[in-house]
């Protein structure tokens, strides 16, 4: 970890197995403020690593601590306020998307910022009336990201966010984030597979396989 | 309160009658032999349990009604929600430990709805009241709580990515589960209040059957029957509600993470 970058996430011999199988096997890797990117093939354990930091699951070895603190002696649920995630597949609540918005920000005590929230997403305010069931695929996963930033997280973590996109809606959810790293003060964690996006929308990289740790650092040094 | 039922216990069924019955049961059996449905073997095992369970009860509920004591009432209605609870507990299979959440859901059902029949004064707290209806709200019951777990497990399953989703915002696991806690009590309710709605058109339920058979009055029949479908609207939602509200709980641990499902 270079010393002028704030320390995230510490993850310290962390381990999961899920059936019998080693999924994530003694990961120590520093995570920094800012954008980073967890890339590595299918299956290399970088959708479960990504779980891990917002709790959804817990490691079965190993410690991971956020900001300086033990992971597991934050609240989970305040703890996932404040480190969104946005899964890979969109799960949208039946409604609209402005009541998936409502619903997000009054979980997080937050006021809704309507138009502001849909636009950091890529959405324009007529959007906000559209019911989820009409969307198209990379229209709704839009509308997942704008959810996730409705409660005005300080970390988001993104799992292969475009993968079921195409190149064009793919294009457009980059073009937001890298929008987002701009204006908002949110630092970013993306799975993806594809080196190319880790390039485009990271700093730091952490490579993943077979459950352990292949590489981890800048960019330039990782991916090069 | 309901007056005795003098008329029904002066009628009388004779075994030849019983045994004629089973005419019925061959064409059944004859019906799927036929039509290649591979039931014979499940309507001969299904009717010879007939026989033996109900055997075995009537001479249980006489020996009650004889003794006539409120203890042994309360000792048949609770075996009544064990075997529920087991029974129950083979349709929820995709429920992790959904026999606790069945078996609180069928007591307090039966609890509570017979408690407040007796309460109102609408039946006496005697063996010949409490034997019947409380079989009648346990199975009830029991059915209602079965579907609504049944379809909870289908739907725990199905909208896994949803409640996940929604827990990563910081949802409680109540609140992540709420819309599949919604439908799976709809589930378990939606039939009898079907049924409720249609009784008397598309069917005659059966006590009004049996009281008409037994040669009660119309009158008679009719509000016996009425007080009976809500008192089982009444116990069928209180287990859809306990058995569902309980058993939701179990795909959850406690720092609000889904559990692996179960393969």
């Amino acid at each position: 970890m270079k010393d002028d970058l704030a320390v995230l996430f510490e993850l310290r011999q962390v381990g999961l197995d899920r059936g019998g199988k080693t999924v994530l096997d003694s990961l120590s890797a520093g995570i920094p403020e800012g954008a980073t990117a967890i890339v590595g093939p299918s299956g290399a354990g970088k959708s479960t690593l990504l779980r891990l930091l917002n709790r959804l699951a817990d490691p079965d070895r190993g410690e991971i601590s956020y900001r300086g603190e033990p992971l597991r002696s934050y609240e989970p649920l305040a703890l996932r306020r404040e480190v969104g995630l946005v899964p890979q597949l969109p799960a949208l609540l039946e409604g609209t998307v402005e009541s998936n918005l409502r619903y997000a920000a009054e979980l997080a005590g937050e006021r809704l910022e309507l138009e502001e929230t849909l636009g950091h997403a890529g959405l324009d305010p007529s959007f906000a009336e559209r019911d989820v069931k009409k969307l198209s695929v990379g229209e709704q996963q839009r509308a997942m990201l704008a959810r996730a930033l409705a409660q005005r997280p300080h970390v988001l973590l993104l799992d292969e966010p475009t993968s079921a996109l195409d190149h064009a809606a793919r294009d457009t959810i980059e073009a937001a984030l890298a929008e987002l790293r701009r204006e908002l003060e949110i630092s970013t964690v993306l799975v993806s597979h594809d080196p190319d996006q880790a390039r485009r929308l990271s700093d730091w990289v952490l490579r993943l396989e077979g459950g352990r740790l292949a590489g981890c650092g800048p960019l330039a040094e990782v991916l090069a | 309160m309901i007056p005795p039922a003098t008329a029904a216990t002066s009628i009388h069924v004779a075994v030849w009658q019983v045994a004629a019955s089973l005419a019925l049961v061959a064409l059944a059996a004859a019906i799927s032999f036929w039509q290649k449905a591979d039931l014979e073997r499940d309507i001969a095992v299904a009717t010879g349990r007939s026989i033996v369970q109900l055997t075995l009860v009537g001479y249980a509920i006489h020996l009650i009604f004889e003794a006539d004591k409120i203890w042994l009432v309360l000792a048949l209605l609770a075996v009544m929600v064990l075997f529920g609870a087991i029974t129950a507990r083979h349709r929820a299979a995709k429920v992790p430990d959904s026999f606790g959440p069945l078996l609180i859901a069928l007591a307090l059902a039966g609890g509570t709805t017979l408690g407040l029949v007796v309460a109102l004064g609408i039946f006496d707290p005697t063996p010949r009241y409490l034997v019947p209806v409380g079989g009648m709200v346990i199975g009830n019951a029991m059915t209602a709580s079965a579907v609504a777990l049944d379809r909870l497990g289908d739907e725990m399953g199905d909208a896994r990515a949803r409640i996940e989703a929604s827990l990563a915002l910081g949802a409680t696991a109540r609140e992540a589960a709420a819309p599949t806690v919604r439908r799976s009590l709809r589930s378990g309710m939606i039939a009898l209040v079907d049924s409720t709605k249609t009784t008397g058109l598309i069917f005659f339920p059966g006590t009004m059957v049996g009281m008409l058979l037994a040669g009660a009055s119309p009158t008679d029949a009719v509000r016996l029957q009425l007080i009976l479908l809500y008192t089982l609207l009444g116990s069928v939602s209180i287990s859809a509600l306990t058995a569902t509200l309980l058993a939701y709980r179990n795909f959850f641990n406690s720092a609000a993470q889904l559990t692996e499902p179960r393969s």
